[in-house]
C-alpha cells in the first residue's frame, strides 16, 4: 500500500467533494422536475428548491390529466412502434453488413467497406434530406422514422471489429459439417455475440426513443407524432393550452399549474429511462470501449 | 523445340482459379447479408449528397435533381446569395462562438473527471459517480430544455439561491449573454459523463507498475499525473479533439432549437437553425448552399488539425 502524503490526503477530500458535487447536479434537475409534478398548485407555486415533495401538498392531478388526452397514447404508440421494430431491423442490418465485412473471403470487401466509410464523412445536410425523404414518398409515413436509422458507419464497425475477433476456426468447422454462411452467423455467431447485439441494440434503441426532430419535420399533417414530439410542443410553444383545455371546467383543473402539467409530461418519457438504465449502463460502457479500442 | 519436349502439366495439380461466376456463387450469401444495408445507404445517404448539386441549380420541384437547370454566374448564384445575405454573417459569427466555447469547455472537462475519477480508490462511490455523471447523455433536449427552462427561469431555484445571497435574478432567457453561459454551462454538463468513459477505459489500461517505479523515485502524485497518467491517455485525447473540431459548425442543433426565443436569437441562431428557417421557406437553392458550404469547412477543420496534430506529434498521433 502506498502512503500518501499530507497533500494527497486533501486532495483525496477535495476529489471525493467535487465528484459528489457533479453527481447532484445531474440528479437534482430530475428530483426538481418529478417533485414539482406531483405538487399541487399551491406547492408548486412557492419558491423553493423542491428537492422532495411537501407532505400533504402531494397530488397526482397532473398525470391523470396528462393521460386524460388521448394524443399521448398514440404518441406513445409510435414511440414503442419505432423504438420496438426500428431497433429489432436495425440490429439486423448493422449485424449483416458487419458480418459480412468481417469474413475474408467477402469479394469487393475494399469497397463495400470504403462505401460505408463514406457516409461517416460526407453527408447531404437537412434540406436534400429533406427534399429525399419527401420525393421517396416518406412524408407523413410512419416507416420515415425506420428507414433512415437502419444502418450507420459507426455502430457497423464496432459490429465488424467484434466479429473479427471471433476465432476463424468456429466458421471453418461449420463450413466442414455443410453449414451456409447463414446458418453459421444464426447459429454460431450470433449466439457468441450477445454482448455486442446487446450493446448495439441499447444505442439504436435510446436514439429512437429520443428522436423528435424527423417527426416535427416529416409529419406535416401534425399526426402520428411521437411522444417527444408531442412533448416538445408542450414544453417549447408553450402549448399546455392544448392539454388543460381538454380538462378545462373540471375541478382537477383547479389545482394544476402549468409547471405541473409540462413537469408530468416529461416525467412521463424520462420514467422509463431511469427504471432501465441502472440495468444496461454496462453494456454502453462496454461498446463504448469496443468502439474506441480497435475504431 | 521439340513437342515432344515440353512438359504436360494436367490441370488438375494447378491451384483453380476460380471464374467470376463461381466467386459470386460462392459469396452470394454474404452479398444478400450486405444487400439490405447497401440499398439503405443508398437511399438515405448518397441520394442526399446527390442533391447537393441543388446548390449549384435553378432547383424546381416538379423537374427534381436531375431536370433542374444550372443557376445564374457559371452555377455559384446560389453562393453569391448566400455570401451577401445579411443574416450569414451574424449566423456564421454565433456558429463558431458557441461552437468553439463548446470545444474549449467540453473537450477538457470529460479528461478532467476521468482523472478525477481514475484517483478515486472506493469502488461503489467510483461506480455511483460514474453512473450519475452518464445520465444526461440518455436524454433529449427537448426533456433537458423542458427542464432547465423551470430551473433558470426567473422565478426558479437558482435564482432563489442568487436571491439568498442577495443578489438580483439573471433572465437567462432573456439576456443574450447569460443565455450564451447557460448554453455552454449545459452543453459540457450533458457530454462529460460520457465522454469520460473513452478516458476511463484508456486510463484502466495504464500499466500499474509504471505508478509503483515513480513512487519509488519519490515522484510526486501531480507528477505521475502528468508524467505518467496523461502522456498514455494522449492518442485518445487527441482524437476526440480532431473528432470535436469536425463538428466545429455543429453547434448543437437540438439544445438550441429547445432552449431559445425571440429575445436570443442575435446570438443565438446558428446554421443548423437557420438552415432549418430556410427550409420552413421553402428556399431550397439557398439552404442547401448554406449545408453544402458547412460540410466543406467541417472537411478542411478535419484535415488542418489531423495534419497540425502529426506534425507536432511526428506522426505519433492523429486518425487519418
Amino acid at each position: 500500500m502506498i502512503q500518501r502524503t499530507t497533500g494527497e490526503k486533501v486532495f483525496n477530500v477535495f476529489n471525493y467533494i467535487i465528484l459528489s458535487l457533479l453527481a447532484l447536479t445531474t440528479l437534482y434537475p430530475f428530483l426538481y422536475t418529478f417533485t414539482i409534478s406531483i405538487s399541487t398548485k399551491l406547492a408548486a407555486d412557492t419558491v423553493g428548491l423542491h428537492i422532495l415533495p411537501e407532505w400533504g401538498q402531494i397530488t397526482l392531478d397532473p398525470y391523470k390529466l396528462v393521460f386524460r388526452n388521448p394524443e399521448i397514447w398514440t404518441a406513445y404508440g409510435w414511440t414503442l412502434f419505432r423504438t420496438v421494430v426500428g431497433t429489432t431491423l436495425s440490429v439486423f442490418v448493422t449485424c449483416f453488413y458487419g458480418y459480412a465485412l468481417s469474413r475474408p473471403n467477402l469479394m469487393w470487401k475494399k469497397f463495400f467497406s470504403t462505401y460505408i466509410m463514406i457516409t461517416m464523412i460526407f453527408s447531404g445536410g437537412q434540406i436534400p434530406t429533406f427534399l429525399n425523404i419527401k420525393d421517396l414518398g416518406l412524408l407523413n409515413n410512419v416507416w420515415v422514422y425506420i428507414l433512415p436509422l437502419l444502418i450507420s458507419a459507426y455502430n457497423t464497425i464496432v459490429a465488424r471489429s467484434f466479429f473479427v475477433g471471433i476465432p476463424e476456426a468456429l466458421n471453418e468447422s461449420a463450413k466442414i459439417d455443410g453449414a451456409g454462411e447463414f446458418r453459421t452467423f444464426f447459429q454460431i455467431i450470433m449466439p457468441l455475440s450477445k454482448p455486442i447485439i446487446m450493446t448495439l441494440a441499447l444505442w439504436i434503441a435510446v436514439a429512437h426513443w429520443n428522436s423528435w426532430f424527423d417527426s416535427m419535420l416529416y409529419m406535416t399533417s401534425g399526426k402520428k407524432i411521437v411522444v417527444q414530439q408531442y412533448i416538445q410542443r408542450i414544453v417549447n410553444e408553450n402549448n399546455t393550452a392544448a392539454i388543460t383545455d381538454f380538462g378545462a371546467g373540471e375541478n382537477a383543473a383547479q389545482n394544476l399549474t402549468s409547471e405541473t402539467v409540462k413537469s408530468a409530461s416529461i416525467m412521463v418519457t424520462v420514467i422509463p429511462i431511469l427504471c432501465f438504465y441502472p440495468f444496461v449502463q454496462k453494456f454502453f460502457i462496454k461498446g463504448v470501449t469496443l468502439g474506441a479500442v480497435k475504431g | 523445340m521439340k513437342k515432344s519436349d515440353t512438359v504436360v502439366v494436367s490441370d488438375a495439380y494447378l491451384p483453380k482459379k476460380k471464374t467470376f461466376g463461381k466467386k459470386l456463387r460462392a459469396n452470394l450469401p454474404l452479398l444478400i447479408m450486405i444487400l439490405p444495408g447497401f440499398i439503405a445507404l443508398l437511399l438515405f445517404n448518397y441520394k442526399p449528397i446527390y442533391g447537393l448539386l441543388i446548390a449549384f441549380q435553378d432547383y424546381r420541384p416538379r423537374a427534381g435533381v436531375f431536370g433542374s437547370e444550372w443557376a445564374d454566374n457559371f452555377g455559384m448564384a446560389n453562393f453569391i446569395e448566400l455570401f451577401g445575405n445579411y443574416k450569414f454573417g451574424p449566423v456564421l459569427r454565433n456558429t463558431f462562438t458557441i461552437s468553439f466555447l463548446r470545444i474549449i469547455f467540453g473537450w477538457p472537462a470529460p479528461i478532467i473527471l476521468a482523472l478525477l475519477l481514475n484517483e478515486i480508490r472506493c469502488g461503489w462511490f467510483k461506480k455511483l459517480a460514474q453512473t450519475l455523471t452518464y445520465i444526461p447523455h440518455f436524454f433529449s433536449w427537448v426533456i433537458l430544455a423542458g427542464i432547465f427552462k423551470m430551473l433558470f427561469s426567473t422565478v426558479g431555484p437558482f435564482n432563489m439561491i442568487m436571491g439568498m445571497f442577495g443578489l438580483d435574478p439573471i433572465p437567462f432567457f432573456s439576456d443574450t449573454t447569460a443565455f450564451l453561459v447557460l448554453i455552454i454551462i449545459t452543453a459540457v454538463w450533458q457530454g462529460m459523463g460520457s465522454g469520460a468513459i473513452v478516458y476511463i477505459a484508456a486510463l484502466s489500461s495504464v500499466d500499474e507498475s509504471l505508478y509503483e517505479a515513480a513512487y519509488i523515485d519519490g515522484a510526486s502524485k501531480l507528477k505521475q499525473v502528468f508524467h505518467i497518467t496523461i502522456p498514455s491517455i494522449m492518442g485518445t485525447i487527441t482524437t476526440v479533439f480532431i473528432m470535436n473540431l469536425s463538428g466545429v459548425l455543429n453547434a448543437g442543433f437540438d439544445q438550441l432549437f429547445n432552449m431559445y426565443n425571440y429575445s436570443v436569437y442575435e446570438v443565438a441562431d446558428i446554421i443548423d437553425t437557420y438552415s432549418y428557417t430556410l427550409l420552413m421557406r421553402s428556399e431550397w437553392e439557398l439552404g442547401t448552399a448554406l449545408g453544402f458550404f458547412k460540410s466543406v469547412v467541417g472537411l478542411v477543420f478535419v484535415l488542418t488539425s489531423n495534419w497540425f496534430v502529426k506534425k507536432i506529434s511526428k506522426d505519433e498521433y492523429g486518425i487519418l
